[in-house]
């Protein structure tokens, strides 16, 4: 059956990136303020349903041929290598580093491998929760 | 605030007992999803419900909330996401393979297939 | 070089590590088994050095994201989370090898071995951390792998299992966390030796007694005391015969483990009330476990009920408390985790080349597998605690410390199940490998030589943990002491406090 749902396609050509966007910058708000990698992961992830619910899931993973499983391996790498990176130091596991940078046009921007850890987190959540959507979408 | 709390707390347990006492495995597993909300107030409120600043940012706040139970939900929080996200996909494809979400009829160990 | 100060986090890391690795390589089969096997292979020394460490230096403690003591997670290893996670090493390496020619290449591709790997880094984060809420995490990382391993294959009797199974632990979870609240709002920490200094201080208030019920109730759902093993025996029903070793020989004793830890350093200002109850709930755990048994004819449900009564003789040394019986039940927990394993590995060998579990199907299996029937006649030997063998080391303990506080009545029904549990073990020996020897379906295709690899280490293994019981001895003791003396612990972790 196909259904008349121009009005959603092309609102979510539109909102897709506002959503998106929006979960960067809650991603990097978790640094000092509320946010971070698992909220900004659950919104991307929601972004990307919404691209499914507008259009197929064929459709989309053509568009974003990334294999979710392999995504969130990824993630859990970036979390477990920050967490173990302090056994090269000798400081306990998960301990953590950061500074003050001047960085060309940010200008003095703080760095902390924390980032690292929550980008981890990021893409484990993203890869999880496609994956757990497509297996139960794609049996339709 | 603190008996406002219990009472949220204890109708969401009592929900959630009803609901795992249903035959429909949605409803069952809906019901674990509220008897983790109730676990997880349940933390708050027992960490102490105070006004105040946000935690350790400016040590000069006479008085800040407790951080530690907020950290705990978060965690719990993500687990319960987990695990519930994986009981709904079982749950699924259960009801495909066993043609079946009600649990009377999945009682025995008949066939041991 | 610089002392390593991470060395007791390397066991939990190098199966994190590889798991993840292994999600990569889905698809090929071979370098999943190499990476799987070398890297178990690698834990098991690295667990050992760690033993030795703590026998050497006293109790590890790290904390983690350098958080000073109370206020961060801090995770410890004193003797016995390191013997613990020594046993726990060396039953992963088993049932990885025992997997290659028995879970089939569908399971391997579908993530076996990572679900596999971060079974073990749960269990080995739950018996290392220092942490009570640290601890339902690494609980609730080995139950999602133990939820994949159990549905693995998707048969309809695993999906129906695994159902009853997640709601059994998603219900104790959520009474895990309530039972951490009410902790946390008498005590105001989560750190485990922490909690037991606070606790002293406060002594011991009805709400002491009742959150050590809780936590009775929590652990004993996943430890399966009487009467919350309801779950038990259908869901280790379900999987293939090396998930099903993982399951009895770790899952259930991380439950036993958590008892251990919170009733003995905890809850240990007022025993009247707790440890009374925690013994009554042993005892009928024993007798409910020799009872099933001795009545199912189905070798699978006999192993399985075997657990149930291991699990309440241990406990009834813990809620004895003399320190005799802290370091029986300390050896028997060790002793059976490895012959449990063994026990499951070897009848998913006669499962394999009968193709059924219901002992009144099979017979004469000795005749045409001599080393697979004297190898099950040594494991049953050793699970019963004939005396040169190690379970009867970790009873007579037991049942000396039980003598001693003057509980006849439990110390004998311990005694008893020894004799029962000979006689359930022995019927399948007698049944199942005696008799006329029968032609089975698709015999020839089982590599009995190969298979029996692993239950031949874990048996090796476990004669020699009774036959050495002089050398290994100091290390239980060391390990009992601290459960008997909490000021050990207390020290190591919170240093000058």
């Amino acid at each position: 059956m196909k259904t008349n749902d121009l009005i959603l396609q092309t609102t979510t050509k539109v909102v897709l990136f506002i959503i998106i966007l929006f979960s960067f910058h809650i991603f990097f708000a978790g640094h000092y303020t509320p946010g971070g990698g698992f909220v900004g992961g659950l919104l991307t992830s929601g972004a990307i349903i919404l691209l499914m619910l507008a259009f197929d899931m064929k459709t989309v993973s053509q568009i974003l041929p990334v294999n979710y499983i392999y995504m969130a391996a990824t993630g859990l790498l970036f979390a477990g290598g920050t967490a173990a990176g302090a056994l090269f130091f000798n400081v306990p596991l998960l301990t953590h580093a950061f500074g003050h940078v001047d960085l060309p046009i940010l200008g003095d921007t703080a760095l902390h491998t924390a980032t690292i850890f929550d980008l981890g987190v990021f893409l484990v959540v993203v890869g999880v929760t496609m994956t757990i959507i497509q297996t139960i979408g794609e049996d339709e | 605030m603190e008996i406002v709390m219990a009472f949220v707390i204890g109708i969401l347990f009592m929900s959630a007992t009803y609901l795992m006492l249903s035959k429909s495995l949605l409803r069952i597993i809906i019901g674990t999803g509220l008897l983790s909300h109730g676990a997880h107030l349940l933390i708050l409120t027992m960490g102490g419900l105070k006004r105040g600043t946000v935690p350790l940012l400016g040590e000069e706040a006479s008085s800040y909330t407790d951080p530690i139970p907020q950290a705990l939900i978060l965690t719990a929080i993500v687990i319960s996401f987990g695990v519930t996200a994986f009981f709904l996909v079982l749950a699924y494809r259960a009801y495909k393979e066993l043609g079946t979400d009600n649990t009377e009829r999945l009682r025995g160990n008949e066939g041991n297939d | 070089m610089k002392e390593m100060i991470n060395f007791l986090i390397l066991p939990l890391l190098i199966p994190f590590l590889t798991g993840i690795l292994l999600i990569f390589f889905a698809k090929n089969v071979v370098i999943q088994r190499w990476i799987a096997a070398i890297s178990a292979l690698f834990n098991v020394v690295i667990a050992f050095l760690l033993v030795q460490k703590v026998r050497n230096d006293g109790i590890q403690t790290l904390d983690v994201s350098s958080w000073q003591a109370p206020f961060g997670i801090t995770l410890v290893s004193d003797m016995l989370s390191a013997l613990l996670v020594l046993t726990t090493t060396i039953i992963a390496f088993t049932s990885i090898i025992y997997s290659f020619r028995s879970i089939g290449v569908e399971r391997e591709k579908y993530f076996y071995y990572p679900a596999l790997n971060f079974l073990i880094v749960g269990v080995i984060g739950a018996f290392t951390t220092g942490d009570i809420f640290n601890l339902f995490v690494f609980f609730e990382v080995l139950l999602m792998a133990s939820y994949v391993l159990l549905v693995l294959g998707g048969t309809k009797i695993q999906l129906r299992e695994t159902i009853k199974y997640i709601l059994v632990n998603v219900i104790s979870s959520a009474l895990f966390v309530i039972a951490v609240a009410y902790l946390y709002s008498v005590v105001g920490t989560l750190n485990m030796a922490h909690i037991s200094v606070r606790l002293d201080d406060l002594g011991q208030s009805g709400i002491i007694t009742v959150i050590a019920v809780l936590f009775l109730i929590v652990f004993g759902l996943k430890g399966g005391i009487f009467p919350l093993y309801f779950w038990l025996p259908g869901s280790y029903y379900a999987p293939p015969a090396p998930v099903m070793a993982l399951f009895g020989a770790l899952l259930t004793k991380v439950g036993v483990y958590a008892i251990m830890r919170t009733y003995t350093l905890f809850f240990i200002h007022d025993t009247g009330y707790t440890h009374q109850l925690l013994m009554i709930l042993t005892i009928i755990t024993i007798v409910v476990g020799v009872i099933g048994a001795i009545a199912f004819s189905d070798i699978k449900k006999i192993i399985i009920y075997n657990i149930i009564v291991a699990i309440g003789v241990i406990l009834f040394g813990v809620s004895v408390m003399t320190p005799d019986s802290l370091a029986g039940s300390v050896f028997y927990l060790i002793h059976d985790m490895v012959i449990k394993a063994a026990l499951f590995l070897l009848i998913g060998i006669m499962i394999a080349i009968t193709g059924t579990s219901d002992l009144r199907k099979i017979s004469g299996l000795i005749r045409r597998y001599p080393g697979l029937g004297w190898t099950f006649f040594i494991a049953a030997l050793v699970l019963a605690g004939i005396p040169p063998f190690s379970g009867f080391v970790g009873k007579v303990l037991i049942v000396k410390g039980g003598f001693e506080s003057e509980q006849f009545l439990g110390a004998g029904i311990v005694l008893a199940s020894s004799l029962l549990v000979l006689f359930s073990i022995m019927k399948i020996f007698i049944n199942g490998f005696w008799g006329t020897p029968q032609d089975y379906k698709g015999e020839t295709n089982v590599p009995v030589r190969k298979l029996l690899i692993a239950p031949v280490i874990l048996v090796t293994i476990s004669v020699l943990y009774g036959a050495g019981s002089e050398i290994i001895f100091p290390y239980i003791s060391q390990a009992a002491e601290t459960l008997a003396n909490p000021s050990v612990y207390i020290e190591a972790v919170l240093k000058e406090w």
